[in-house]
């Protein structure tokens, strides 16, 4: 079999010959109309979105509907691919959920190693005061790539763990549509790609955020940036649509909402959220785009600093940062209510006991969903907006504390009188939860505009949001590994080596996200590439030497956990179908999962939790040849 | 149940306990600067209530779980189910309505204390700042003073009236608390009345490109009799001789953003050798670069544009400068040979 066979490499190889022949495209159109026919930034940008394109079809994710264009019908494909080993289907189009959450899952580890080493990189920097080795340009670049490359990270961590489970936890056989579902994840990979190539055009040095004016007026860079935002945006956009049908029509019989595993009600607040604010991060990148590449002035005010182009204005800089909070307040929604659903997912196997409170539990996370709705302001609580928006904003942050608090009181209750086990996945669900405490009790803090005004900007508000998407996000979805691990691969992780991660990440965590408030109240701000050694009586510099220690003892944990699972997917005691006792449908099936999840029609009896309830169980399912 | 009671009753000393000490440890390593204005007072008794706030639900939920893991881990080879508990409504109902109540207070306390940091102050003090990549510029126009430094004499409310020239910035001086943005197109205001004499620094808080870390200004805070003093010596430097007071307004101005002095290329022509130079002008006439010519282009820069140049200066210096002040710039033009 030949590497060029294979359709990601196909994919990639039409991504550069699409970026060549749209630069070619643009000069040619642009000697037609008797313009200079060279000019770098718009044969960049209609490269890289048509390469983005060329992508996708080389890859295979239109096949199916370019068949039905012309009147053909195609059944769909099950199984590994007949000519191939088993392998490549995992870098092919293929349209088993299973597959499709493994291969998010995959890119979005890799995702988050990569935006894991750009913060190594300037945390290194950042050791001692004065410049060291990246220089201010690359220190610019790397922040914003970190950022960026993460939340991507985050967005397909997210991916894999929905579309792997929700249709397990259904007893479905797969998602309701199962080719938009593969289209879904291929978008991310010409969207990162690009992402990481606006280094080579000159980078962006803005950060994620990506304000205007300055982001209006640097790098090429800029551009691929943007692109890339918006590609994996489309998959935010796709994919929620899909989960939120499987959720409304494919539950089976006897499964009414409020008998869901609480981890899909995670989701489906999650992807409500998806469905309808990600358009908005698109439009804002979108109008910089446009601005910067036909000269539009949406939101640079035409002021020309020394030696800067005049921008034909009138726009103004504050309606951007409107548009963008409006999707990127909520996006830490999206990546912090699958992550809250794992801990109630997990508590009850591990208490041997009920959810507490399941349906305050299931209704907060669609309240945290509406309420994240209407707090983007406080972002912008400095920025010179009119300052009378600055009261209501306030109160509705606050009120976000209201159904946070709820989960976290009924995820006490449900430890409470319970019989508790600690194998590798519920330390690390006891991890979020200590993690997700602090950063989400330094909140309110943030959200009081009084005291937002010191912190705004500063290094506290770097240690608040990490410590929320580590409690949020990171902490549940490595339990959620550990937790399903056996039920992907058919056998058991090495748990000392877990405990062993577990133990290094937490406490170094810890002293990341607390030394990070330390400077920040000291008077660090964010994004500098350097800092007054004297602050803080001198004892920043410390600050940051914890901080960077820490964060390679992280580094250095998450390598023990990729390198637990590649080995004991080899080497691990076969696991059985359900080690861990627990109620749910995926685990009354055979591990690793079969290519159709379930022989036989799932019927839900009873309440998903009720551990401790002699001779209940939740789903039944028929015998073979019984209806 | 008793068992239960008497499970919460050492919880609930444990928590004070846990409360007690974690608000102790987030003040040691949460150091706010020594507060050197009003404002930070407003702000400073705000954080140590949520401290104290961060601090009680922190043991709340931390001294639960720990108590919990402790007392309710599985012993060895216990395959047994907890208690079969579902959830109690009584107390999903007051663990919703107490945080809500806090929070409302929190945030009517927060409103209060937003109203004292940005409330009007009887007899303020306009100084207007300017930001553009990567400096400060201050001005103050009841003296007719422009500044590199920050100048504030002790005790008097001081009104900030803030632009940007180019990108967004933000005035944050920690030892203050109050923090703004400087939006191009925006006028923002920010108000301090500083409390404590010294020497702090002004730093850009908004990531506006390459040198943000470094964009940085000297403030100084004065007793009101040395702040007089400063006064009186900027403004009686009128009486350095005409060409170095033209150099020194041509630097606050910000002339060498376009101007160069060494004959480098910028957005505008070059001052170096100006003087008695022919110029081409963009309508292919020439001109001799003579005292007329040079003040009608500061009044009215648009005028006449030489060849090769946009017509973006800003026409409003006529405005700004005293006709001494534009001589003064001319004689320094004259030097730059």
């Amino acid at each position: 079999m030949s590497l060029f066979s294979l359709p990601a490499v196909k994919g990639l190889i039409a991504q550069i010959l699409g970026t060549i022949a749209g630069m070619a495209l643009t000069t040619v159109i642009r000697a037609l109309m008797g313009l200079p026919a060279w000019k770098a930034e718009p044969a960049w940008v209609v490269g890289a979105l048509l390469g983005g394109v060329a992508f996708l079809f080389a890859v295979g994710a239109f096949d199916d509907w370019l068949q039905w264009m012309v009147g053909k019908e195609t059944p769909l494909r099950h199984g590994p691919p007949p000519d191939r080993p088993a392998w490549t289907r995992y870098f092919s189009v293929d349209y088993n959920h299973k597959v499709i959450g493994i291969q998010y899952t995959v890119w979005g580890l890799f995702l988050l190693m990569a935006g894991g080493t750009f913060a190594l990189a300037f945390r290194t920097e950042l050791l001692r005061s004065g410049m060291q080795f990246l220089g201010l340009e690359l220190f610019n670049n790397f922040i914003g790539l970190h950022g960026i490359v993460m939340i991507g990270g985050i967005l397909l961590g997210v991916g894999g763990m929905a579309n792997y489970l929700v249709p397990l936890m259904l007893g479905a056989e797969d998602m309701a549509f199962p080719r938009l579902n593969a289209l879904g994840f291929w978008f991310n990979v010409p969207g990162a790609l690009l992402i990481l190539s606006s280094l080579l055009v000159g980078g962006w040095d803005a950060g994620w955020t990506g304000y205007p004016p300055l982001s209006a007026r640097g790098p090429i860079g800029y551009q691929l940036f943007f692109l890339g935002v918006y590609f994996i945006g489309l998959s935010s956009i796709v994919g929620a649509v899909n989960l939120l049908v499987t959720i409304l029509h494919m539950r089976p019989k006897g499964m009414s909402l409020f008998r869901m595993p609480i981890f899909v009600w995670g989701v489906f607040a999650t992807s409500l959220i998806q469905l309808t604010a990600t358009q908005l991060i698109g439009l804002s990148f979108l109008m910089v785009l446009v601005e910067r590449t036909l000269g539009m002035g949406f939101f640079d005010p035409g002021l020309a600093g020394p030696g800067k182009a005049l921008l034909e204005g009138g726009g103004d800089p504050i309606l951007f940062q409107h548009l963008f909070w409006f999707y990127s307040h909520p996006a830490v929604y999206i990546f912090i209510l699958p992550g809250l659903a794992v801990i109630g997912e997990l508590l009850p196997v591990f208490a041997r006991k009920p959810l507490f409170g399941y349906k305050w539990v299931a209704l907060s996370s669609l309240a945290i969903a509406l309420v994240g709705f209407l707090v983007w302001a406080h972002h912008m609580f400095v920025s010179g907006m009119n300052p009378g928006l600055r009261v209501p904003f306030m109160f509705a942050t606050l009120l976000v504390a209201v159904p946070t608090g709820v989960k976290f009181f009924s995820w006490v209750g449900t430890i409470w009188g319970g019989k508790l086990h600690f194998p590798t996945p519920m330390l690390f669900v006891l991890g979020a939860i200590s993690v997700f405490l602090i950063g989400g009790l330094t909140g309110p803090i943030l959200g009081t505009v009084p005291t937002n005004m010191p912190l705004h900007d500063s290094y506290f508000v770097v240690g608040h949001f990490h410590a929320t998407m580590f409690g949020g996000f990171v902490f549940p979805f490595f339990a959620a590994l550990y937790f399903w691990y056996p039920k992907v691969t058919g056998r058991m992780y090495n748990e000392t080596l877990g405990k062993i991660h577990f133990w290094l990440m937490t406490p170094a965590f810890w002293a990341q996200t607390l030394g990070q408030m330390t400077v920040g109240v000291m008077g660090m701000r964010r994004r500098i590439a350097d800092y007054d050694p004297a602050l803080g009586n001198g004892m920043i510099q410390a600050g940051h030497v914890v901080i960077t220690i820490a964060g390679f003892a992280i580094a250095f944990g998450v390598l023990l956990m990729i390198y637990n699972f590649i080995r004991s997917a080899e080497v691990g005691k076969v696991a059985g179908s359900n080690p861990w006792r627990s109620r749910s449908p995926e685990w009354q099936i055979p591990s690793p999962v079969p290519e159709h999840s379930f022989a036989a029609p799932v019927t839900v009896v009873g309440e998903p939790y009720d551990y401790g309830l002699a001779g209940s169980t939740y789903v039944r399912m028929a015998a073979a040849g019984d209806d | 149940m008793n068992k239960n009671m008497r499970h919460f009753a050492i919880v609930a000393v444990l928590v004070l306990i846990g409360a007690v000490i974690m608000n102790k440890l987030l003040i040691s390593v949460l150091p706010l600067p020594t507060p050197s204005s009003a404002q930070a007072e407003s702000v400073d008794s705000l954080f140590r209530l949520h401290m104290a706030l961060i601090s009680l639900f922190f043991s709340l939920i931390v001294v639960f779980v720990v108590y919990a893991i402790v007392i309710f881990r599985a012993r060895k080879g216990d395959e047994s189910d907890g208690e079969y508990i579902h959830g109690n409504t009584t107390l999903e109902i007051v663990w919703t309505v107490i945080p809500l109540a806090i929070v409302i207070y929190l945030g009517f306390l927060g409103t209060k204390a937003l109203g004292e940091v940005t409330q009007a102050q009887p007899n303020e003090k306009v100084i207007q700042v300017t930001g553009f990549q990567w400096d400060w510029r201050f001005e103050y126009p009841e003296e007719g003073i422009t500044s590199t430094t920050l100048v504030l004499p002790k005790g008097q409310p001081i009104r900030l009236e803030m632009q940007s020239e180019d990108v967004i910035h933000s005035f944050f001086i920690p030892e203050f608390r109050v923090k703004q943005d400087l939006v191009p197109g925006h006028v923002t205001t920010l108000r301090i009345t500083p409390t404590r004499t010294g020497g702090f620094v002004l730093r850009c808080a908004e990531l506006c490109g390459l040198s943000h870390a470094y964009m940085l200004a000297d403030v100084q805070v004065l007793e009101p009799a040395e702040y007089d003093a400063w006064v009186a010596e900027q403004t009686s430097q009128t009486e350095l001789p005409p060409a170095e007071l033209g150099a020194k307004i041509a630097e606050t101005q910000g002339c060498q953003g376009c101007h160069s002095l060494d004959g480098s290329p910028s957005a505008g022509p070059t001052w170096k050798g100006l003087f008695g130079r022919e110029e081409t002008l963009a309508d292919g006439s020439t001109v001799v670069v003579d005292e007329d010519y040079l003040r009608e282009s500061i009044l009215d820069p648009h005028a006449k544009i030489v060849e090769g140049f946009q017509p973006i200066m800003p026409t409003d210096y006529g405005e700004k400068l005293s006709d001494e002040e534009i001589t003064a710039i001319i004689e320094f033009i004259k030097t730059l040979e």
